[in-house]
């Protein structure tokens, strides 16, 4: 009863987090305080703080190493950007747009994790990552070679060129490589962090349910959950498809803040930027996710003085962070200056600790 | 568990501190550039871009800042008219692409050269016109860039012009018989260039015997493509992709004995300058590209020594069209009178309606000089080059 009350009450403390966060750059952007730059990477920071936590679902809750977790940001960014596009006249008010375009990308993304899924949670381990890196380099070439154009006719699609014979009032969605261009800008940092709560709350949900309970069992020990009955395929299976849901939605939401985006910006790369934001926050810890991936978004900018070394000095400053909080000396020094400020501990956390 | 928990704050502590340390450093600079404006901006115009000083594009990027630079300090020196650069590193990125571009509005940027590149500048063309700040870009030469913003500009061919060029260019001259292309399709610049040279192609009646492409994933070996286009008795292979990949392709297709005429457009300017290419293989390459760097002109060869002097490097188009930019400017803000403690909005305004009227002379016009239309393309015609002895050298 008393670590249930501990762990909801960490819980209700992320959302006060986030709230706080939220409400701290509102006011600052209503009082004009907030620079040019900075206002243009919140949305994005949303972004990612949502792939980070979704990804640690799959990482730090399940257990299982997945590299290819951009390809569903794509299918979210293309499939709901695209559903955007073509609701434009359906449904005239912006943040409405955004919202079921959101449901859709995540709905197409929730699809590939069960078709990715089937095959891949089959395996463990480095298997099991190796192949949603290679899946997560098939979505990129689909959409880099998907081509999508609407006219009156309806819609038309194509895995093999640009399409011949369209209307005069024809308009070109995808265009393949040249992926999605002019896109009208309505995401919002609102939205963006109405879109963490949200993910906060499925997977904090998830994770203290009886399922939750069964995907941490497989994660432990996939033998003996399977001994008692737990139905690995299946509790992993949800883990993995809500987690691509959850990138999904963040998908569209990045791709609906810049006017054009690629199937090439979803690579290899990306996947590794959110696996780090999640190895940095810490795996299963979902307060660590939210400000490892806001930090490491903001850093790069806050050190372009640097210039040419801006992006030396960034991984030394990661490399020095992930040294500094695994030293046990540094942590233990952090530990009393806690205990001393916090007053004293409660002794099962001492206990913990030590 | 308390210990992943006590790692958790002890991570959100450090990260915390780093992100506040972090927007100290953010804020304290352009507060300074904020309130030194007060005396600064009356004397200098800000002019910002963004380009790819880092990643596989950076070679254009940094011909286009040094490019810039070099007119900024000449024109500095004249007296007059007193400008201000600032280029920001944008990876070839939109998405890095739009937080430099925050960066320059918080530094106070009045005028922007866009981004160097197709896809950034789509992305930061869209913020230019929203914040109506006039752009003016050296080489983002896709046409989404310009398209329906009325205060972005182009200085550079758009890559459909540049497709049909080429074709019209091999047609005219009758440069093959029979025509291989090879492109990328997973590039912007590469699909924009193929579709109007293939469009051109067929309506000059050229033979294109061979149509094949790659992609980022495998763009290291070519031997199928190239086999196919020696296996189909190609003469020809026009290469419309930037030059990293065109110098493997010609190395490659050195090996095989296959030694057709290649025909580049001006993405594969850059290519003597690629680390460990053996240049002679690039001797009778062809392309078409707006500047030449052995020009007798006399603005062209004082440009080319400074920039050799400075950067121990030929200067590519990237770096005459940035040069040519700032040019244009100071000719455009003399011509309207304006002044740097003008507002931005209506330095745009003034910027709009001399573009649209003026004829520029510059390093990658000819006599006939350069004018814009109201969608902001150029109108200029294109130079054809052949690579000799390792130097460019006009084609006619």
């Amino acid at each position: 009863m008393k670590k249930l009350n501990h762990v909801s009450r960490r819980n209700f403390l992320t959302y006060a987090l986030v709230l706080l966060a939220y409400a701290v750059l509102q006011f600052l952007s209503v009082q004009g305080s907030l620079s040019y730059s900075l206002t243009g990477m919140l949305v994005p920071i949303c972004v990612y703080v949502v792939m980070a936590i979704s990804l640690n679902l799959t990482v730090g809750v399940l257990g299982e190493l997945s590299l290819g977790h951009a390809g569903f940001m794509s299918v979210g960014a293309f499939m709901g950007t695209a559903a955007a596009m073509l609701l434009e006249n359906a449904i005239p008010s912006d943040p409405l747009r955004l919202a079921v375009s959101m449901v859709i990308g995540a709905a197409f993304a929730a699809l590939a994790g069960v078709i990715i899924g089937i095959p891949v949670l089959r395996l463990n381990g480095d298997y099991l990552a190796i192949v949603t890196l290679a899946f997560g380099e098939i979505i990129k070439t689909i959409f880099n070679n998907l081509y999508l154009a609407v006219d009156s006719n309806g819609l038309h699609v194509s895995l093999l060129g640009n399409i011949q014979g369209l209307d005069t009032d024809a308009r070109e969605i995808i265009g393949g490589p040249m992926g999605i261009g002019s896109i009208s800008r309505i995401s919002s940092f609102t939205a963006g962090i109405i879109l963490v709560l949200l993910t906060l709350m499925v997977v904090f949900n998830l994770v203290n349910s009886r399922a939750g309970r069964a995907i941490m069992a497989i994660r432990d020990n996939s033998i003996a959950a399977e001994s008692v009955g737990i139905n690995i395929t299946k509790y992993k299976m949800m883990a993995f498809v809500t987690s691509a849901a959850l990138a999904g939605a963040a998908g569209t939401l990045f791709a609906m803040n810049y006017s054009t985006i690629t199937a090439n910006k979803f690579d290899f790369n990306t996947s590794i930027l959110v696996l780090v934001f999640v190895v940095l926050g810490g795996l299963g810890n979902m307060q660590g996710s939210i400000i490892a991936a806001a930090a490491l978004t903001i850093l790069p900018e806050a050190l372009r003085e640097f210039a040419d070394y801006r992006m030396l000095v960034y991984a030394i400053v990661l490399i020095l962070v992930m040294l500094v909080t695994n030293n046990p000396t540094i942590r233990m020094f952090l530990d009393q200056v806690r205990v001393r400020l916090i007053g004293r501990k409660k002794k099962e956390d001492f206990n913990d600790a030590v | 568990m308390k210990k992943k928990k006590f790692l958790s704050l002890a991570l959100a502590a450090v990260m915390v501190m780093g992100c506040l340390a972090g927007c100290g450093n953010d804020s304290s600079p352009s507060d300074e550039s904020g309130s030194g404006s007060g005396g600064e901006t009356t004397s200098a115009f800000k002019i910002g871009g963004t380009g790819p000083l880092t990643s596989d594009a950076a070679i254009y990027g940094n011909a286009a800042q040094r490019g810039a630079q070099i007119a900024v300090d000449e024109v500095n020196a004249m007296g007059g008219i007193q400008f201000e650069l600032n280029y920001q590193d944008d990876a070839h990125d939109p998405e890095k692409a739009t937080n430099a571009y925050g960066k320059l509005m918080d530094w106070g940027m009045q005028l922007s050269l866009g981004s160097v590149t197709s896809k950034p500048a789509e992305a930061t063309s869209v913020l230019n016109y929203e914040d109506r700040i006039f752009a003016l870009t050296p080489s983002a030469s896709s046409p989404a860039t310009t398209e329906g913003k009325d205060n972005v500009f182009q200085l550079c061919f758009t890559d459909s012009g540049q497709g049909a060029k080429s074709a019209e260019y091999i047609s005219e001259k009758g440069l093959g018989a029979k025509i291989a292309v090879i492109w990328k399709n997973d590039d912007v610049y590469s699909k924009g260039l193929y579709d109007t040279f293939m469009a051109e192609a067929e309506k000059r009646g050229l033979n294109v015997v061979s149509d094949t492409t790659f992609n980022d994933g495998n763009k290291t070996d070519f031997s199928v493509q190239l086999g196919e286009a020696q296996s189909s008795g190609a003469d020809l292979v026009f290469l419309p992709m930037y030059y990293d990949v065109a110098a493997l392709i010609l190395s490659q297709a050195s090996t095989m004995g296959y030694s057709p005429k290649w025909f580049g457009v001006d993405g594969m300017d850059g290519i003597l300058s690629v680390d460990g290419f053996d240049t002679s293989l690039a001797e009778g390459v062809m392309l078409l590209t707006p500047f030449n760097a052995d020009d007798e002109d006399e603005k062209t060869k004082a440009f080319v020594a400074k920039y050799q002097e400075l950067y121990g490097e030929t200067p590519n188009q990237f770096a005459a069209d940035a040069y040519d930019c700032i040019y244009a400017y100071k000719q455009a803000l003399e011509a309207a009178g304006c002044t740097p403690d003008m507002s931005s909005e209506e330095l745009c305004d003034a910027m709009i309606k001399q573009f649209t009227t003026m004829t520029f002379h510059g390093l990658t016009s000819d006599e006939s000089g350069m004018t814009w239309d109201e969608t902001g393309t150029v109108s200029k015609s294109p130079k054809g080059m052949v690579i000799q002895n390792g130097v460019y050298v006009g084609l006619d």
